[in-house]
């Protein structure tokens, strides 16, 4: 009987102690179940100066990195 | 793929508070909330002064997403952490899970009732359309998906804080350092920034009498 208790104890106890793995998945408009979009599905901004591709991640990437190299003030004074 | 983090150089942060401003202003943070702030060891000590402003950091095995009883955390593409405030039921796990104080709870009432979480969005917004009126109200600005990087690293006059694909700032820090010629020593730098040549370890601290 008290065998019987232990194993109910480890297999319910503890359910509530796993941890989900934490993996990006993007479908149909949501994450992991939350809707958001994606900041490269939108255009860019009429009166700004960054340019990209609707919906090319690739090219989203290329002008954030871009972007982020201004930061640098070795590269922006050529340096 | 970018992978966004920040980074916070202590040999160049002055203690402005000019990240905090700029993300208070940039996102419209109500009063009481900080969703970055900066910490300062050794107020006052000539020469052992150091600051660094902190936010939440994006951790790619994030504390606050494991213990949210509600699961309403998520994390995108571009290695953001952001959450659903239609699901937060303000309970503060993840204030006592996160290691950096990120989540805040806007306060209200005579009883201090804690509001819905409010954190730190890499300027991402959160679950609204991107760019509407609604993102904005409870997540502030999407400055991502306008092509830019969030307010704070951007506003930073010092460029202390360096904010964007990890990959990226991390080979701005590196630059830095090694033109300054210190700062490999800082404990973690191999495991974060790589040894420079397969094999090679960071320069040991010399030995200080006490």
């Amino acid at each position: 009987m008290s065998r019987l208790l232990v194993v109910f104890v480890a297999l319910f106890g503890l359910a509530a102690c796993g941890e989900k793995e934490q993996v990006v998945v993007y479908k149909q408009g949501k994450y992991q179940g939350k809707p958001d979009g994606r900041s490269w599905d939108n255009e860019p901004l009429a009166y700004g100066n960054a340019k990209w591709t609707k919906g090319d991640r690739a090219s989203w990437e290329a002008e954030i990195k871009a972007r982020n190299d201004t930061q640098n003030e070795n590269k922006r004074i050529g340096n | 793929m970018a992978r966004m983090k920040f980074l916070c150089d202590a040999e160049r942060c002055i203690e402005c508070n000019g990240c905090v401003t700029a993300c208070k202003q940039e996102n419209e943070v109500p009063w009481g909330v900080n969703r970055r702030r900066v910490v300062t060891i050794n107020d006052g000590i000539v020469g052992a002064e150091k600051s660094i402003s902190v936010a939440c950091m994006h951790c790619s095995d994030a504390p606050c997403m494991a213990v949210c009883p509600v699961d309403c955390f998520y994390r995108t593409d571009d290695g953001v952490v952001l959450h659903d405030k239609d699901l937060c039921i303000g309970c503060g796990y993840c204030f006592y899970a996160c290691p950096f104080g990120a989540p805040q709870f806007p306060q209200a009432g005579a009883f201090g009732l804690r509001g819905k979480m409010d954190k730190c969005t890499f300027c991402a917004g959160g679950p609204e359309p991107d760019r509407s009126e609604a993102e904005f109200q409870k997540y502030g600005r999407n400055r991502l998906s306008e092509g830019k990087l969030p307010a704070c690293a951007e506003m930073c006059s010092t460029k202390a804080l360096l904010g964007g694909d990890g990959d990226v700032i991390a080979d701005i820090y590196r630059d830095r350092v090694l033109r300054r010629g210190k700062g490999s020593e800082v404990w973690g730098w191999g495991t974060a920034y790589g040894p420079g040549r397969p094999g090679a370890q960071p320069p040991q601290q010399p030995a200080t009498k006490s």
